[in-house]
């Protein structure tokens, strides 16, 4: 089961709480973007088996979105983290290198 | 006139393990505003006579008080007679405030659940932790009842507050008498353990 904590109301809650909304952190390439900028932004993802960052929404409960780390295989959820940010913060990825040594995701390491 | 009445015409049932009740005209306004600004707090403290709660948590009065939904968002309960003057006072203290005010009274539906296996009932619908020491009075939780958002608050001990939307009102009141079903007591001691 998938458990996951709000880091904006703060409650944990198993999945059913909330509802999943894709891959975090993609860059939205609108008009005046190239067609393989806006192709990769509509149909490129990653599929890890591991590390994975992805947008959350905790529909039943305070409503707002967030961000997660979790891993695919596990289910271990590494963080939470709030929607309002571009990419995922240093002390999340520290504690991700200490429980998988030589991640990568995206550029990220 | 119109005469309002309660969406399933204040149906109970109390031959289970826990009394069943739709419960009487309820007065709710919904404030979405930023809650950290003191002319909203003070706002809502006037309107509700309770302080702003904080997060996961319900300031009640007698029949008024405030319940925090999420960081922008307060249900705000008084009784049904007084909504629409209490939504007015309200809309006054706030007209220079980027807020919104709304009377959702006859938009949703509310339940008691009652007695001393209610928690027993609630655990059944929802994924939530309901032993006595994580989840008592003066707590607020929104979640799911089966396949419907709920707001769960505890009016005393044994009692159980639950909001719905007024749509999904038969569908919740099914959901716990099934809950309750005669001889459906999950433990056999009446007391619900903390899960971890
Ligand atoms: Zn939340």
């Amino acid at each position: 089961m998938l458990i996951l904590t709000c880091p904006v109301c703060g409650v944990t809650a198993e999945e059913t709480e909330f509802h999943g909304g894709g891959e975090a952190h993609l860059t939205r390439h609108g008009p005046g973007s190239s067609d393989d900028e806006f192709q990769s932004y509509l149909f490129m993802r990653e599929n890890p088996r591991g590390v994975h960052f992805e947008r959350w929404r905790h529909v039943y409960g305070c409503g707002k979105w967030f961000h997660a780390a979790r891993c695919t295989t596990t289910l271990e959820v590494f963080g939470t983290y709030p929607a309002q940010t571009t990419e995922p913060p240093k002390d999340l990825r520290k504690t991700i290198s200490q429980k998988r040594p030589g991640w990568t995701w995206r550029d990220l390491t | 006139m119109s005469e309002p009445v309660t969406a399933l015409g204040g149906v109970s049932s109390d031959a289970r393990i826990a009394a069943i009740a739709e419960a009487p005209l309820q007065g709710m306004i919904t404030l979405r505003a930023d809650l950290s600004d003191s002319a909203v707090k003070k706002a809502a403290k006037a309107a509700a006579g309770a302080d702003v709660p904080g997060p996961g948590t319900v300031h009640l009065g007698d029949e008024s008080g405030l319940c925090w939904m999420s960081p922008d968002e307060l249900l705000l309960l008084c009784p049904y007679a007084e909504v629409t003057e209490t939504l007015e006072r309200l809309q006054k203290a706030l007209v220079k405030t980027h807020a919104l005010a709304v009377n959702v009274s006859d938009a949703r539906a509310s339940f008691t659940v009652t007695g001393p296996r209610a928690r027993e009932v609630m655990g059944k619908l929802c994924p939530v932790d309901f032993a006595p020491d994580r989840f008592a009075p003066g707590m607020f939780r929104r979640t799911r009842m089966a396949q419907v958002p709920a707001a769960i608050w505890m009016s005393a001990d044994e009692t159980f507050r639950i909001v719905c939307f007024r749509s999904q009102a038969q569908y919740v009141f099914d959901l716990l008498t099934v809950a309750a079903q005669p001889g459906s007591e999950v433990f056999s001691d009446g007391k619900t353990p903390a899960l971890a």
